[in-house]
């Protein structure tokens, strides 16, 4: 990104009309303002963002339950929580292996999406039809799907299956452990396409055309060359963008997980990170323990965030 | 390569591979919006039809009857399907309203103003996007407790005004507002305040309606929150209404199948047709590079 530095050419101006009385009753109008126009913001973020991770940290040191004062218990929550809490590791397994697999697969997908409505006619269609389905919410879009992979044969997968000769006997998609995730993966999968797919619509068109054309002269030749040397470098602060939401979108998984397979689910097969904070949480009320498992969901998305803002940093360019 | 004489004297080029893309994309396109059609489809399916063996995809004698069973036959239960459509619809709106209003302020401190300590905030803010919601919800959840506000419209509202995604959003947008532009307004002596209003807040349109459609999506389909801040059945919102309706996971209970279908139609409808409606300005914002210089 180019950054305009106008600063000095202002300072210059000021420095030349003002006194320094002046210039300093100016500064401090400005910033009055500026903390003015902030205050909302500030106050609905420190009190529902910031405090609660800070408190979120401290309660998973503890043991409490809404009732009693908290009583500081070291680092037994997450001694539990790893070495005794099996339901806490099929959970974290499970969600490993759904944003491993969603996250990566939904993120090249609806790139790749948006790289070539941008090429095409009708983008406006287009882009609606891909978009749509990440618009609706995830417990409509799961009942629409159960009727798709329901587990009897008027399902529509088992109907259409069984019509084929693939399958003897209907398939329980959402009771059978073996398959559950799949449908979960599969319908958030479906879901989430359209996640980054705007932002990256959005770079797509604001890189200038002037580029290409010097690309052009430049040698490249062909479509995919102009997307690596000039489209992704370009588009670094939208990739970013839309990294960091699909990684807290794939940890983030819950209510469609929820709708396919209910809570608990059989054997587990669909519990994840969050389901079990809620479970601890909201069901048992134990804040301590749960709050311990938000600071593992919380380091897990964040270090990953890290990564991703390394790699696809474009601060000193 | 075929050439194709097209209207005003034109030629359309085809090429095999651009054929190819666009049977490409017309199949993608078909797996991501048939669910969406069905949903359509279903929703105005008769009994019979409902209950067909094959499934049959399209509707073949379309009624209402599935919308006025669920006014009806829900609304003699416990809460009527229309007070949860009702709360879905002052929450949301309520959130959108000061979300973007919220935000924009304080873009406009964070990109223009630059008050001390606002690198910081940005720092935390991009810290935000980078972790689910769900961490902050126990200690939001005693907040929210401790405020008495457990059941209201305030549980739902409140925590999710100040969203950093919906500040980062504007404060991108923001950052191609031209600073000469200010300067100018200042020296003609305009407040800062008229400046946001009157300069800012307009040129900002596109972002602006980028952002009221993501909020609304994004609250009209909130499923957490709901969940954990209201018990009470008449405070629900859809999401929680649709799964208590439709059963939940159990699958779906053989009488209520039509209303299920129509109240996934009601819910999903307004966030596309709000979609729709802004396409066009969340699509300028996204060509919205004249300004950049």
């Amino acid at each position: 990104m180019i950054k305009k530095n106008k600063k000095p050419q202002s300072a210059l101006i000021a420095q030349k009309k003002l006194t320094p009385a002046e210039a300093i009753k100016r500064f401090w109008r400005k910033n009055w303002l500026g903390y003015a126009f902030l205050a909302p913001f500030l106050i609905l973020f420190t009190i529902f963002i910031v405090a609660p991770v800070v408190t979120a940290i401290g309660l998973s040191f503890t043991d409490y339950n809404m009732m009693q004062t908290p009583h500081y218990v070291g680092l037994n929550n997450y001694r539990l929580l790893f070495l005794d809490d099996e339901v806490f590791l099929t959970g974290l397994s499970n969600t490993l292996t759904f944003a491993i697999i969603t996250g990566p697969v939904g993120y090249l997908l609806s790139f790749f999406a948006a790289w070539v409505i941008n090429q095409l006619k009708f983008k406006r269609v287009f882009a609606l039809a891909f978009y749509a389905p990440s618009i609706c919410s995830g417990i409509a879009m799961s009942t629409v799907w159960m009727v798709i992979f329901s587990s009897d044969r008027m399902g529509y997968l088992n109907n259409f299956l069984l019509n084929l000769g693939l399958i003897d006997e209907p398939i329980l998609w959402n009771t059978d452990p073996n398959y559950i995730m799949g449908v979960v993966m599969f319908i958030s999968l479906w879901m989430s396409m359209g996640t980054g797919f705007l932002v990256f619509l959005a770079g797509l068109q604001n890189v200038p055309h002037s580029y290409y054309e010097a690309a052009a002269i430049d040698g490249v030749k062909n479509k995919f060359q102009e997307l690596f040397y000039v489209t992704l470098p370009m588009m670094k602060p939208q990739l970013l963008f839309g990294a960091i939401n699909a990684i807290t979108g794939a940890f983030g998984v819950f209510d469609i997980a929820v709708s396919v397979a209910g809570m608990p689910s059989p054997n587990y097969a669909a519990h994840t990170i969050v389901a079990h904070l809620y479970d601890y949480a909201f069901i048992r009320f134990q804040m301590g323990y749960a709050s311990a498992v938000a600071v593992v969901l919380f380091i897990i998305t964040f270090v990953l965030g890290r990564i991703v803002m390394r790699v696809l940093s474009s601060k000193d360019e | 390569m075929l050439k194709i004489r097209w209207f005003r004297g034109q030629w359309l080029h085809i090429t095999f591979s651009k054929v190819l893309l666009y049977v490409v994309m017309i199949i993608l396109v078909c797996f991501t919006a048939l669910p969406l059609i069905y949903l359509i489809s279903t929703a105005f399916k008769p009994l019979d039809e409902l209950f067909l063996y094959p499934p049959r995809f399209f509707v073949q004698n379309p009624t209402t009857k599935n919308f006025s069973d669920l006014v009806v036959s829900l609304g003699s239960s416990t809460v009527p399907f229309p007070r949860y459509a009702f709360n879905s619809i002052v929450i949301t709106t309520i959130i959108v309203i000061c979300t973007v209003i919220v935000s924009s302020m304080g873009a406009y401190s964070l990109v223009k103003l630059q008050p001390p300590g606002g690198v910081f905030l940005f720092n935390l803010i991009l810290v935000a996007l980078m972790f689910s919601p769900h961490v902050t919800k126990i200690p939001s959840y005693m907040v929210v407790n401790g405020l008495g506000l457990i059941n209201t419209y305030g549980a739902l509202i409140l925590p999710n005004i100040a969203v950093a995604y919906n500040i980062f959003l504007i404060k991108q947008f923001m950052e191609q507002y031209p600073n000469e532009l200010l300067e100018a307004a200042r020296i003609d002596g305009a407040g800062e305040f008229r400046i946001f209003m009157q300069m800012v807040m307009p040129a900002l349109k596109p972002a602006t309606a980028t952002l009221t459609v993501f909020s609304f999506v994004n609250n009209w389909n909130d499923y957490f929150s709901p969940l954990i801040y209201v018990t009470s059945q008449a405070m629900k919102t859809l999401p929680l209404a649709l799964q208590t309706i439709g059963g939940g996971a159990a699958g779906m209970s053989v009488g209520r199948a039509g209303a299920v279908a129509a109240a996934t139609f009601l819910m999903t409808a307004p966030t596309v047709i709000i979609f729709v409606i802004k396409q066009g300005q969340v699509m300028e914002t996204m060509t919205y590079s004249g300004i950049k210089g």
